[in-house]
């Protein structure tokens, strides 16, 4: 298997390594009453048969972490990006 | 030597100049270069060449390919001895030793054969019916028992001597089979420019080619073959890979092959590995895989003698050799006409059965008239000892009457062709029955896949070559090229059609179901199949594993579609319905050590040694594993065992000096104005405030709210830090920081980098280091008033550039010191001899472990990824001014209060006592169970401050719990033993020592 790197191009897969779902945001709240968006970010995850988003790292390249789209039933990338930020972030 | 009597005088691809002599069965035998194994047997007149896995039967040659189930030896002796390797597929050399299988105590007369007679009480299921009761006595008596009367060749138990490699290829166009249709495919993808790969598991090329009688383009189809791969063998863009079996497809076109790159050739090839596993990378692939000759199903079609059709006109045209002179060519398709034609050719006296009927019959006008051809007939039982004699006919619907009695040497079966479609449907594609051929193919192909010739379901050689033109221009456009030479295929003579009509098995009433295979690897007759239905498990996907059918290490490649077949009459359902079994890789089976490759022994994964290493050995330290790293265990010193050298290590600490290698420490540097918000939101301290020149020790936690790792966060500039993380979360915490930098906090200004390598790092420890230190580092002032706890500053060894910092795990006066690695040794050396008057001394991981136990600190048994910050007594440090990640979900209900488990020491009531690391703590000595555990002990050591064992420990409530006496039980081991819970400090609970 290769993933397409968006610096590197095609890579070999055992340069890459996974870091989980990437159709979950952040959240940004800063009180404990928030605490059921953070138990939903950490482990509520989906495990859909057909398309999912998820990080991967090109840690044996580049170092950058992306977001693919791949297919879990056949494993088909239909996309590669940069990841995007997840969220507005703190202050400056 | 014993001459080569069934060799011919002349033809085939084998060079009768030269003479080569191999053993079998300690008897010499000669061959020439161009055999195999089997050809050269089959030469000298050997059929018997095996037993079979359960009864023991005869076994000969049955085909002359990869999917060989019967005639598997074992080859070669010592560490080189492999078991089970098809005779068919190995190429004969001088010396070549080769053994039969199973059997005692010998081929000829094996005592097992015994269980041949017990046939009718070994249906499927048996053993697991038989041998239920006692239990126990499965193990001891039953399975191993079994296990000696059935199986195969048995594994060398000593090293193998041989090398082993790995390999990468990248190409436009894998072609899988260097067949008619794989050649054109080749020569087509790579005159159009195309980067091709042409892997082929023979040695020769041509495919069945190489064993016809056929004229391509008005020359004998063997020769127009090789002409074309010679050429493709000129071409710049072409990669062969003769001897290469492509076992598997992994997704997105990558493929793992094999290929015997010295097998051939013998032992004496030091330059060259044994075999070599490919990683094949490619964009389009081309499947010219071939077909397989399916069996006939009759009682006894398992005796030597009994032989593919298509295999047994390959021994005669490809080799030479002539396996029969009284031949039967029993099929239900056109193919087989072309045996009989051969055989006819060759002298030999021939009759064919033909299931079909005679209108539909083509290939009979290949033979002269005189020939003894009758139809709707089927072979209903061959007969014979070790060597079939005679076959009994009957009529393929089961009625009227049977003849008995048709002599003969060689029976010659075809039941058909089954694609070649494993690689086709490994990546979840699934097979379908393709009624025009009675056998499965492949459906709808993904974009970059084809299937040319045999593979496709196409029968027809002229229509093959066509078809592998078309698809190497196609595949060849499909990356980029842009064909300007056309290729075609050249004219083949008229063949007789295919006209292919299933005959599953013969139905005749008289004879035996129980002797009747479809398996011959793992001896599945179709009785098995008829009790698998009879007991639900007709299913093809249910019968396969009730009868083990196909699970051989052939696969099923002969087996597999015939069972369907045969299940599919007994159930009364369509083929369609009765489903097919999954191919998986390997294609064909693999020797561990090609799989291994390089990596074995000290290769097996990288060894990582500190700069200082060298020190470390010539001192006689034991070395430890840490990740990939080697460090230092401990230093014995004559007549020391492990104990008392870890005791002197930790006294000459407490006492003096000691000095540790802890180099293996991730390091990293971060630079920018907003170095220090990101270490706020990454650790749950703070640092952006922390002064210039100081260090401070910091957790961190994950998002969901548990300890990730710990370390020493320092503060070299304004804007400049330097973070050491424990040895193994060295790159788990990089890309975590990762991660948080280029996905959550893009905005901040920061930069970093691991140095762990570039940095060797040792720590001093002891009442003594600072007059050690004090003696050679030069550029600061070492005192305690100029230089406190926490403090860092640059300074100078020798020529050595050093960061030193004032920080203590070992509970000691204590510094760590990190130089540049290439000065690793010379500072190490430097400061051992400086502190030689102290009586300084290396410590090892084992000394700094026990240290680090008597002051209570936490390392990585009690960092075990369930542990909060406050569990671990470390609640004060989680800042309540900040954000940072982890910070919510720590405050959970479920991860605080009373109920948790929580950081304490303990230590033996009995002095004596001790306890081990992993034994659970409970409040009564009789209490066993899951729900009487309060926790369980993490760290265990001999103090030797304290003189007894000491231990941390994870209780529930366990900080309101000091001064408590409960039990540390090991049920496994037996133990148990009676603890007070303690204050986890054990040696200077103020902590003067190292603020001294």
């Amino acid at each position: 298997m290769q993933i397409p790197c968006p610096w590197c191009g095609l890579r070999p897969l055992d340069e890459f390594a996974y870091g989980g779902d990437a159709t979950k945001k952040r959240p940004t709240g800063k009180r404990q009453a928030d605490t059921s968006a953070w138990v939903d970010y950490v482990y509520i995850h989906d495990n859909p048969a057909g398309r999912h988003r998820e990080y991967w790292q090109h840690v044996g390249g580049c170092r950058s972490w992306i977001v693919i789209t791949r297919d879990t039933t056949n494993h088909a990338i239909s996309k590669a990006e940069l990841a995007p930020p997840d969220s507005r972030g703190g202050r400056r | 030597m014993s001459g080569q009597s069934n060799r011919l005088p002349s033809g085939g691809l084998i060079d009768r100049t030269r003479v080569i002599s191999f053993t079998f069965d300690g008897r010499t035998y000669s061959g020439h270069p161009g055999d195999t194994l089997a050809s050269a047997l089959i030469a000298s007149g050997i059929h018997l060449v095996g037993r079979s896995f359960k009864y023991h039967r005869p076994r000969g040659i049955y085909s002359s390919g990869s999917e060989e189930p019967s005639a598997l030896v074992t080859l070669g002796e010592g560490g080189r001895t492999e078991p089970n390797i098809p005779a068919t597929m190995v190429e004969i050399f001088d010396g070549l030793v080769a053994r039969s299988q199973n059997r005692w105590p010998s081929l000829s007369f094996d005592l097992m054969a015994v269980n041949s007679l017990l046939k009718p009480f070994f249906p499927a299921g048996f053993y697991y019916k038989t041998f239920m009761w006692p239990r126990s006595f499965w193990y001891r008596l039953y399975e191993p028992a079994i296990r000696r009367a059935a199986g195969l060749g048995t594994v060398a138990e000593l090293p193998d001597p041989d090398s082993y490699e790995h390999a990468h290829a990248h190409c436009d166009v894998l072609i899988v089979g260097a067949g008619p249709a794989g050649l054109m495919a080749a020569q087509a993808a790579a005159r159009a420019g195309a980067r091709v790969v042409l892997a082929d598991e023979r040695a020769v090329a041509g495919g069945h080619l190489a064993g016809e009688s056929i004229e391509i383009d008005g020359r004998q189809c063997a020769d127009w073959a090789q002409d074309l791969y010679a050429e493709l063998s000129e071409l710049e863009n072409v990669r062969l890979l003769p001897r290469t079996s492509v076992f598997g497809r992994y997704d997105g076109l990558t493929f793992g092959a094999i290929e015997r790159v010295s097998d051939h050739i013998g032992a004496d090839t030091p330059n060259l590995p044994r075999q070599r596993r490919w990683t094949i990378q490619a964009k389009q692939l081309i499947c010219a895989a071939g077909a397989i000759e399916r069996p006939l199903v009759f009682e006894g079609n398992d005796r030597p003698g009994v032989m593919l059709a298509r295999a047994a006109r390959n021994y005669l045209n490809q080799y030479g050799a002539l396996p029969g002179r009284n031949v039967v060519v029993a099929a239900n398709n056109d193919d087989a006409y072309l045996t009989a034609r051969d055989f006819v050719d060759a002298g030999a006296d021939v009759t064919v059965i033909d299931g079909r009927p005679q209108e539909i019959v083509t290939g009979s006008a290949l033979l002269a008239d005189g020939v003894d051809v009758r139809f709707e007939q089927c072979i209903a039982q061959a007969r014979g000892k070790m060597h079939v004699s005679s076959v009994r006919l009957a009529s393929v619907d089961g009625t009227g009457e049977s003849e008995i009695g048709l002599p003969c040497d060689l029976v010659c079966v075809s039941g058909g062709w089954n694609p070649t479609i494993h690689l086709l449907s490994h990546c979840g594609g699934r097979p379908r029955w393709n009624e025009r051929i009675a056998s499965f193919t492949m459906g709808k192909l993904e974009n970059d896949v084809q299937a040319v010739g045999g593979a496709a379901g196409t029968f027809d050689l002229q229509k093959s070559l066509h078809e592998g033109v078309a698809a190497g221009v196609s595949a060849a456009k499909a990356c980029g090229a842009k064909p300007s030479r056309t290729v075609t295929a050249p004219s083949v003579d008229k063949l007789p059609s295919y006209g292919v009509q299933a005959l599953w098995r013969a139905l005749d009433s008289v004879s035996k179901s129980g002797a009747a295979f479809v398996d011959f690897q793992n001896d599945v007759t179709v009785a098995d199949l008829e009790v698998a239905e009879r007991e639900g498990f007709g299913h093809s996907e249910h019968a396969k594993r009730y009868t083990t059918l196909g699970m051989a290490t052939d696969q099923g490649k002969l087996a597999n579609v015939n069972a369907i077949g045969i299940l599919s009459e007994l159930l009364g359902t369509p083929i369609a319905e009765t489903g097919t079994t999954t191919y998986r890789p390997l294609y064909t089976p693999a020797a561990l050590g090609t799989l291994a490759g390089q990596r074995q022994g000290h290769e097996f994964r990288a060894t990582r040694h500190s700069a200082m290493h060298a020190w470390h050995e010539k001192n006689g330290a034991v070395f430890t594993d840490a990740g990939l790293w080697l460090r230092p265990y401990y230093y014995p010193r004559e007549g020391e065992d492990f104990a008392a050298a870890v005791k002197r290590e930790v006294l000459n600490v407490r006492s003096a000096v000691g000095m540790v290698d802890v180099s293996t420490l991730g390091k990293i540097e971060l630079k920018g104005p907003d170095a220090g918000t990101f270490l706020d939101r990454l650790y749950i301290n703070s640092f952006s405030k922390m002064k210039v020149g100081r260090a401070r020790y910091g957790v961190m936690l994950r998002e969901d709210g548990m300890v990730f790792d710990d370390g020493t966060v320092t503060r070299l500039a304004e804007d400049h830090y330097f973070v050491t993380v424990t040895t193994a979360n060295a790159s788990p915490v990089m890309q975590h920081m990762e991660f948080c930098h280029q996905v959550h906090w893009p905005e901040l200004d920061v930069q970093f980098c691991s140095v762990s390598e570039a940095w060797a790092a040792m720590a001093v420890a002891g009442p003594k280091a600072r007059d050690t230190l004090e003696r050679i580092v030069q550029g600061i002032d070492l005192s305690n008033e100029a230089f406190p706890l926490q403090s860092v500053a640059n300074a100078k060894i020798g020529d050595a550039f050093v960061r030193v910092f004032r920080i203590s795990f070992s509970g000691e006066l204590a510094y760590e010191l990190y130089t540049p690695a290439n000065c690793g040794l010379g500072v190490w050396e430097a400061i051992m001899e400086a502190g030689a008057q102290d009586g300084i001394s290396a410590y090892g991981t084992e000394a700094m472990t026990v240290m680090r136990t008597e002051k209570g600190h936490v390392a990585g048994p009690e960092l075990d990824g369930r542990t909060t910050a406050d569990d671990l007594s470390l609640g004060r440090m989680m800042s309540e001014r900040k954000d940072y990640i982890g910070r919510w979900l720590a405050a959970r209900s479920g991860l605080v209060g009373e109920g948790r488990i929580q950081l304490v020491g303990i230590k033996p009531v009995n002095v004596g006592d001790r306890f081990r690391m992993g034994a659970h703590l409970v409040n009564a000595p009789g209490a066993i169970g899951p729900d009487v555990s309060h926790g369980h002990v993490t760290t265990s050591v001999y103090s030797p401050a304290c003189d007894h064992f000491i231990g941390l420990a994870l209780l529930k409530n366990g900080r309101n719990r000091i001064g408590e006496r409960i039990f540390v039980a090991s049920p496994l081991h037996q133990e148990i033993v009676e603890v007070e819970v303690t204050h986890p400090v054990f040696v200077d609970e103020r902590g003067e020592r190292m603020r001294g």
